[in-house]
């Protein structure tokens, strides 16, 4: 866990569908192919709504966990 | 597989014709979210749909007398938009805003700014354009060219995807 170079980090708790995964998006968008994004939500929904977005985009899901009501992706850009 | 997949972009094209807030949230929340998803999108919009994309805050639109009436009856804008029921001449959507603060909901205003962000086509439609008197100037920045129903019917041949809303 603690040896992943997670380039940025995205805060989506709190917030409601879709906004996890446009939040997501944006952040992809801003680091290079290769690099990690690591997302946090609160939103039991965005768990399938994670594996949809890295199926449909092809940025892959690294690593998922789920603590405490907080759902954490790190997503590496394609 | 993903990365075949991902390679040939999945097509979406949503005809958005109603004009109310709940079927408005809907295409909003497809349309952004089909974007991040980096699927190609389009959204015709037509009929009752183009008065969402009027500027907030365009009060009166239209060229004669009828076409100024409905706009003053029903007032346009991605902000101003009723719900189907429930509406009680404004409460109805002014609890909806309330509650969509409350959950942290994306108002429909935000997600299409979002989406036109991550690239979402929006295109008029040149009759419903012309049948109500609206310019260019009248709709939001960032709209495609104004197009007919065959535009739309060959984008939506095309698509994967296609929703009437």
């Amino acid at each position: 866990m603690g040896n992943l170079d997670i380039k940025l980090k995205v805060d989506a708790s709190g917030l409601s569908c879709p906004l996890p995964i446009l939040k997501a998006s944006q952040g992809i968008k801003s680091v290079a192919s290769g690099e990690l994004v690591e997302v946090v939500a609160t939103d039991p929904g965005s768990v399938k709504d994670f594996e949809a977005w890295s199926k449909s985009t092809g940025n892959a899901m690294v690593e998922h966990s789920a603590e405490g009501g907080k759902f954490r992706y790190v997503i590496r850009r394609k | 597989m993903t990365a075949a997949a991902a390679d040939k972009p999945k097509k979406l094209v949503i005809i958005c014709y109603s004009g109310e807030l709940e079927k408005t949230w809907a295409t909003m929340i497809l349309a952004s979210t089909a974007g991040a998803m980096e699927m190609e999108t389009t959204v015709f919009v037509t009929f009752w749909g183009l008065q969402t994309f009027v500027k907030d805050k365009k009060r009166i639109t239209g060229e004669n007398w009828m076409q100024k009436m409905m706009s003053f009856m029903q007032r346009p804008g991605a902000s101003h938009r009723p719900l189907s029921k429930m509406n009680f001449m404004g409460m109805g959507p002014w609890m909806m805003f309330k509650l969509a603060k409350k959950y942290n909901v994306a108002k429909p205003k935000d997600l299409l700014e979002m989406a036109q962000a991550v690239g979402v086509t929006f295109l008029p439609c040149q009759m419903t354009m012309d049948m109500f008197g609206l310019k260019r100037e009248d709709l939001i920045d960032g709209m495609g060219e104004p197009v007919g129903a065959a535009t739309a019917l060959q984008l939506m041949t095309e698509a994967d995807s296609t929703l009437f809303i």
